[in-house]
């Protein structure tokens, strides 16, 4: 018990709690300016989320994705690497999905057919973030540059693939995919919300990345590469492998997030007219966790709940959903400036180091 | 293909290369001075926002041909007033720089969308609005192919071309250039001779809002006339690219934006061409973006960025 209230008690618990109040602070703020009444747009907010099975179903399924991409940023940049690329390794890993799906769902059986389409999802986002990788640990070439202009080839490619190999005539989508990661077994539970086996991958994604990093002598190489290159070189650790390496296991997160939606949520691939946008999203959710695992599934279940919210915003108090955005860009600024928190938070240390003395 | 459509498509390569030169120009003050600045894409919009709301009223308040300057001036001021919120986080609070970065980007898309929604009754996009007209330079707009593609531009593609050469030289040649390069390079000796560095960081930040909140003005008050959600969509990530590409050199960047503005405006002119005709288009789409890597792979090389970027500067570690 005196464990848990020490765990409690110490500053990186503290400062990103007071930072989501102060976010939410901001936006209430944001909302009094506009003329809107805040408390009534937070409550139909959370109302939104935890009103009804169904939507509550659907905020899980909403949370899916942003786990996976979120762990696939955070896994980078503890390698010392910023991937802006999830996008395009989440659309790759979609098409992958696609492909072996509908062109193996006649001839694999169900028990072999979904598991084959989640492996070729992870397998192929990883090798396409791997290329950023690569191309850094052989030519210096800056990843942000190679993730950015990968996201862009990604969905053409995508788009190719989906046009021509996969089409459902006359429609702008794939023709729908046999193979399915849907719980349908929980769908009466949920009021036919669309769960899926991607939630637990996603989890299961988090205690890897957990149990890699920190227990494993490969995942202490790659935490030293990413907090000092030229360090763990003079140790002799292998900087370009596991630069590569790091970018694989990055995307095959970005990739298995992409499985998720389309083998567990849509069960067929669109032709995108513009990037989806996961990607971006993963940014932020793995800022607010902190690059920790653990952080990274709290801050997930945060953003899914805001995001799935802010639609319950805006038909409960007509508010703008976007004011979300506003919310979570200020939560995320108050984490990173930590500085500004303590500075808030200063007159309570100041407190209680005061009654200690008496 | 004839010359006509050779002056037509440089013509619209320029005008896609003006956000993204203004930009990535920005992003070169920010980083030459030590500051990583992802938040570009979010300054663009604040600005593209800005114009598009500040050239309406002006426009309503009868300023005509005036009214897409007052556009300019408000993306300005709305730039470096967001482009403030990077800098106190990641100067004054020391925080992860691309962690603010990524903020602005935040706060940008909520609060211009949520401001659309609040000046114009709930709808997702500003009312259309007269941008800027093509300037034809007397004399220079006459000269084949040059002349269609160059001198009868619009007044912001000008004004960036000129800015190009000036901030070249004010880098590169002035005290205050030498200045912001030490600070970005090595803040702790430029402390050592005097110079204020997170003045320095400062100013780098907010000419990087300043330039890419005129380079989201371009967008709206040339191409596009009204700014929504998708005005920008990833027009700012380009422009650190190109930032990225031209080795945060001003003309390097230039190069590089007009390369990235050259594979947009070549999308309108594909189906010219005979042997064009039967690649897929995501092909052709895909060249840009394919040939930027071929490129840094076969020529660039090591990227040659600010030393001092990305670490806040604090002097008792010295």
């Amino acid at each position: 018990m005196s464990r848990l209230r020490k765990i409690f008690a110490t500053d990186s618990y503290i400062v990103p709690l007071v930072a989501i109040l102060l976010g939410f602070l901001v936006g209430a703020i944001v909302m009094l300016f506009g003329g809107y009444d805040p408390i009534a747009a937070y409550s139909a907010l959370f109302k939104r989320v935890f009103g009804s099975p169904y939507d509550f179903g659907e905020a899980i399924r909403e949370m899916t994705p942003l786990m996976l991409t979120g762990l696939a940023v955070a896994f980078a940049f503890r390698s010392g690497m910023f991937n802006i690329g999830a996008d395009g390794q989440v659309m790759i890993g979609m098409t992958a999905a696609s492909v072996v799906g509908i062109k193996l769902g006649g001839v694999l059986p169900g028990f072999l057919l979904v598991p084959l389409a989640v492996i070729a999802a992870a397998v192929c986002g990883g090798l396409w973030a791997g290329i950023a990788g690569y191309l850094k640990a052989k030519r210096g070439i800056n990843e942000v540059i190679t993730t950015i202009m990968l996201n862009w080839i990604a969905l053409f490619l995508s788009n190719y693939i989906v046009r021509t190999f996969l089409l459902l005539q006359g429609q702008n989508r794939s023709e729908d995919n046999p193979a399915s990661l849907s719980m349908t077994f929980l769908f009466s539970t949920f009021d036919n919300a669309r769960l899926h086996w991607g939630t637990v991958i996603a989890l299961a994604a988090a205690t890897f990345f957990y149990v890699y990093l920190w227990k494993t002598k490969q995942g202490y190489e790659m935490r030293a590469v990413g907090l000092n290159p030229h360090a763990a070189e003079y140790a002799g650790m292998n900087v370009g492998r596991n630069v590569v390496k790091a970018m694989f296991i990055s995307g095959v997160f970005a990739g298995l997030a992409g499985a998720g939606e389309v083998l567990g949520v849509f069960h067929y691939q669109s032709v995108f007219a513009a990037s989806p946008g996961y990607g971006f999203d993963g940014i932020a959710v793995a800022l607010l966790g902190l690059t920790h695992p653990l952080g990274v599934i709290l801050a997930a279940i945060l953003y899914g709940t805001l995001t799935y919210g802010s639609a319950g915003m805006s038909f409960g108090a007509d508010v703008p959903p976007e004011l979300i955005r506003i919310v979570i860009g200020s939560i995320i600024f108050f984490i990173a400036a930590q500085g500004i928190v303590r500075w808030v938070l200063k007159p309570f240390y100041f407190k209680r180091k005061k009654e200690k003395v008496l | 293909m004839d010359f006509v459509v050779l002056g037509q498509l440089l013509n619209t390569t320029l005008v896609f290369s003006t956000a993204l030169i203004f930009a990535s120009l920005g992003g070169i003050f920010s980083e030459r001075s030590g500051v990583v600045n992802i938040g570009l894409e979010g300054l663009m919009m604040f600005g593209a926002f800005a114009a598009a709301v500040g050239g309406y009223y002006a426009q309503d308040a009868g300023m005509g041909e005036w009214a897409p300057w007052v556009g300019v001036l408000c993306a300005m001021a709305v730039g470096v007033i967001g482009s403030l919120i990077h800098a106190v986080a990641a100067i004054t609070f020391k925080a992860d720089q691309t962690i603010s970065g990524t903020v602005i980007n935040f706060l940008a898309a909520g609060s211009t969308l949520y401001m659309v929604k609040l000046f114009f009754e709930g709808s997702g996009e500003t009312p259309l609005i007269d941008g800027f007209s093509k300037v034809a330079i007397p004399g220079l707009s006459k000269i084949p192919v040059i002349g269609e593609g160059i001198f009868n531009s619009y007044p912001t593609t000008y004004l960036a071309i000129i800015l190009v050469i000036v901030i070249y030289f004010v880098l590169f040649k002035t005290p205050f250039g030498l200045r912001l390069r030490a600070v970005g390079e090595h803040p702790s000796a430029a402390d050592t001779l005097g110079v204020n560095v997170n003045k320095m960081r400062y100013i780098g930040v907010m000419l990087s809002g300043l330039l890419a909140g005129i380079g989201g003005a371009t967008i709206t008050l040339t191409t596009t006339g009204t700014f929504a959600h998708n005005t920008i969509s990833g027009q700012g990530f380009i422009a650190i690219a190109a930032m990225i590409f031209g080795k945060w050199n001003p003309l390097g960047a230039f190069g590089a934006a007009v390369f990235f503005g050259f594979s947009q405006a070549i999308r309108n002119y594909v189906q010219l061409f005979e042997w064009s005709k039967s690649i897929p288009q995501e092909f052709i789409f895909m060249i840009p973006y394919v040939l930027t890597i071929i490129v840094l792979v076969s020529a660039v090389g090591r990227s040659s960025a600010p030393k001092a970027l990305g670490e806040p500067y604090d002097p008792s570690k010295r």
